[in-house]
């Protein structure tokens, strides 16, 4: 069976080892996370995790009930592709000399990224986005000189409101 | 009112009417057990040899008398000490809170004598935990404690407390604590229905009930249910008991070392009901093939318990006490007279009762116990080959009358729960089922049973083997005896007498009598030291992964 990707948020209590709550949950129960994102929200009360792993149905069922039984979480629910909105930043150094940097602000251009930071011999690219927009922008960056790479994971929410 | 946070701590306890409580005193702790000191006319504390034996003798109390039990230690080891203990309650969903000093909180993560990260330690093997540095917090910490504890599928929390706190003040006004419960899942009427229908047209329908339907209270519905659709019942170890031992429908214990009758209805079924349980792998041995022919409903309060082992139909996340008494009335009665002849065939394959020599007979010492005790008393195990002997020859009658660690399979877990038992059932007779290499890890509660003139007895199957794994090794290693032929000196008369325990040693299958006969009569604890064969094994056995056709009967 292929597995897809799922995409799961989380809302917990802001407070001292949350996070380490869920991890631990996680590493115990032998659950594969690809990323795992936390952030304040606009309730001081509440953080809010986004997973994102790659499972099966009961995966994504085992995860959601063994999580919502802490503590600490007051809601678990699945984003699915079509309701939601997933983003990710990625910063990356390229070592590039002065010949190829506007070839390599081409390709920025188009995958309507930024160039934050510029030195004689090297410059930073900032990008948001899907994370596959951002698989296929480090791809086609494999011919330069990557040096560094740091992407956030991702973070995401539903679209319109929730019922 | 201004008290410190060890008086917040005894008047919580009081307040959720807990006046029993087991533990270890320890540096950190000086404060609280100074005010236990205080509080000593109402809340009664049990000093263990060691904290594990206190942690065991919490949910042995528990257990027996269904509150929850609570225990006491001091930081670093004390703390530590509580760890098999804590996961032996979690695994078997036994509510129990464990209240541990930590160094004072200027000294937090410096590493201080005595100092450990005990929530970080526990978190696997609590419902939840807290740590406490700052008094305010105290109050709820503890009440929510008491309440998750009790709520829903039941386990065990902690909270551990900073010196500091202990000693500081707070305005506190100590009162009757009134904490909503947590919701219950509800399951709809027309689930009900739909699986109602299924049960009223199955031909060959079989309960497969776990500990969960003893924990929500549900002995009497599952009776009811299982009479009225005339429906047999398999139950595994942690359910021993809910279903009487005189019941025809019983089918007995199901898995590894079930009885034929159970895994071989289990494996014929159309339909599976289980209800609070978890297709554990010494069930499910093999997950793919259990029950293969079996439409399967499984009704769990835990959610994710559905789908977790085994995937089933119909999941439904429910009490089981609560589900019972929805679905009744939509139950039409029926005698399933061809399934029922068939179960009765299938009753009349027993496994080999005597494997080894000698003249004294593990099932013989079992059904020697039961007959000579009243329905009253409570059996408390180890575990090994005697836990499971315990289990297929007692006359199983009600479901809090045997305590045996299910899930962690904790040796050593008896005789500090047994402790706890005869504390919170003073009136009860205690037997505890132990084995040489079970006891050997814990028997230094005997100096507890003493001191407390708890009259405990104890019935040590020795065999001078790791039975357990011995048998295995028979069986599965080419009879490679790693580790585990032991052949121990230890002479537990002796070693009792050391205690200050009356002491016996059994050969033969008469002497046992005698012994047990004057063991009743005894005001204090009692061991019994049987001899028995390495040989014996505990059959029937399926091996891991192994279905009913792999079943080794004799």
């Amino acid at each position: 069976m292929a597995f897809q990707r799922e995409v799961v948020s989380i809302f917990v209590d802001n407070q001292a080892n949350v996070l380490s709550r869920v991890v631990s949950l996680y590493g115990r129960r032998g659950f594969n996370i690809d990323s795992l994102t936390v952030s304040a929200t606009n309730n001081p009360e509440v953080s809010r995790i986004t997973i994102v792993f790659h499972g099966d149905e009961q995966t994504l069922d085992q995860i959601i009930s063994q999580t919502e039984k802490l503590e600490v979480v007051r809601d678990v629910f699945r984003l699915t592709p079509d309701e939601s909105v997933f983003r990710e930043l990625l910063l990356m150094k390229v070592v590039v000399g002065k010949e190829s940097r506007s070839s390599l602000k081409e390709i920025v251009d188009i995958y309507r990224g930024k160039i934050i930071d510029l030195s004689k011999e090297s410059l930073i690219i900032e990008m948001t986005g899907e994370p596959g927009k951002l698989d296929a922008f480090m791809e086609m960056m494999s011919c330069y000189d990557v040096v560094e790479v740091c992407r956030t994971g991702m973070t995401a929410i539903g679209r319109g409101l929730r019922k | 009112m201004k008290l410190t946070g060890s008086q917040i701590i005894a008047e919580i306890l009081l307040e959720h009417d807990v006046h029993q409580v087991f533990g270890y005193p320890g540096g950190a702790a000086l404060n609280v057990y100074d005010a236990l000191y205080e509080y000593k006319d109402q809340i009664r504390h049990v000093v263990t040899a060691h904290e594990q034996g206190a942690a065991h003798a919490a949910d042995g109390y528990s257990r027996a008398t269904g509150k929850t039990g609570v225990v006491f230690a001091t930081s670093g080891p004390g703390a530590t000490n509580l760890v098999t203990g804590l996961a032996t309650a979690f695994m078997d969903s036994v509510p129990m809170v464990a209240i541990t000093s930590n160094v004072p909180d200027a000294l937090i993560g410096r590493d201080a004598f005595q100092e450990i990260c005990i929530t970080g330690v526990t978190m696997p093997i609590t419902k939840h935990n807290y740590f406490v540095n700052k008094i305010e917090d105290l109050p709820m910490a503890l009440h929510n404690a008491f309440r998750i504890a009790k709520s829903g599928r039941k386990g065990p929390v902690l909270v551990d407390v900073t010196k500091d706190v202990t000693a500081q003040t707070l305005d506190y006004k100590p009162g009757k604590y009134e904490m909503p419960d947590d919701e219950q899942p509800v399951v709809d009427i027309d689930t009900v229905k739909k699986i109602a229908d299924m049960i009223n047209s199955a031909k060959r329908p079989v309960i497969y009930l776990g500990g969960g339907a003893g924990n929500s209270g549900a002995a009497d519905q599952v009776n009811e249910f299982a009479a009225k659709a005339h429906i047999p019942v398999a139950h595994t170890l942690m359910a021993a008991g809910i279903i009487g031992y005189e019941n025809p429908l019983n089918l007995g214990i199901l898995g590894m070392h079930g009885t034929v009758a159970s895994n071989k209805a289990m494996d014929r079924a159309d339909l599976l009901i289980a209800l609070g349980t978890r297709f554990s792998d010494r069930v499910a041995l093999n997950p793919k093939k259990f029950a293969r022919k079996a439409t399967k409903i499984q009704v769990d309060i835990d959610r994710s318990e559905i789908n977790k082992n085994v995937i089933v139909d119909y999941g439904i996340n429910s009490d089981v006490k609560d589900f019972l008494l929805k679905i009744m009335p939509y139950i039409e009665e029926s005698d399933r007279k061809e399934w029922m002849t068939e179960i009765d065939e299938l009753k009349k394959i027993p496994g080999d009762k005597r494997c080894g020599g000698g003249e004294l007979f593990p099932s013989e010492i079992v059904e020697t116990v039961c007959d000579k005790t009243d329905k009253d008393t409570i059996y408390v195990t180890d575990v090994g080959q005697h836990q499971m002997w315990a289990a297929q020859y007692l006359k199983h009658k009600s479901t809090d009358k045997f305590l045996t660690s299910g899930g962690l399979g904790t040796m050593g877990y008896g005789y500090g729960a047994a402790i706890g038992a005869q504390i919170g059932c003073p009136d009860k007779r205690v037997v505890h089922f132990t084995g040489d290499g079970s006891f050997h890890m814990n028997l230094n509660e005997g100096c507890t049973a003493v001191s407390y003139d708890l009259p405990i007895i104890t019935v040590i199957m020795n065999n001078k083997v790791l039975g357990m794994v011995y048998q295995w090794q028979t069986s599965f290693y080419g009879e490679r005896y790693s580790c585990t032929d032991l052949d121990r000196k230890t002479d537990f008369a002796k070693v009792g007498k050391g205690f200050g325990v009356k002491t016996f040693t059994a050969t033969s299958q008469k002497e046992f009598e005698a012994a047990f006969e004057q063991a009743l009569k005894a005001k204090g604890p009692v061991w019994i030291d049987c001899h028995i064969d390495k040989e014996e094994r505990v059959l029937p056995m399926i091996p891991p992964g192994g279905t009913t056709d792999d079943m080794i009967i004799g």
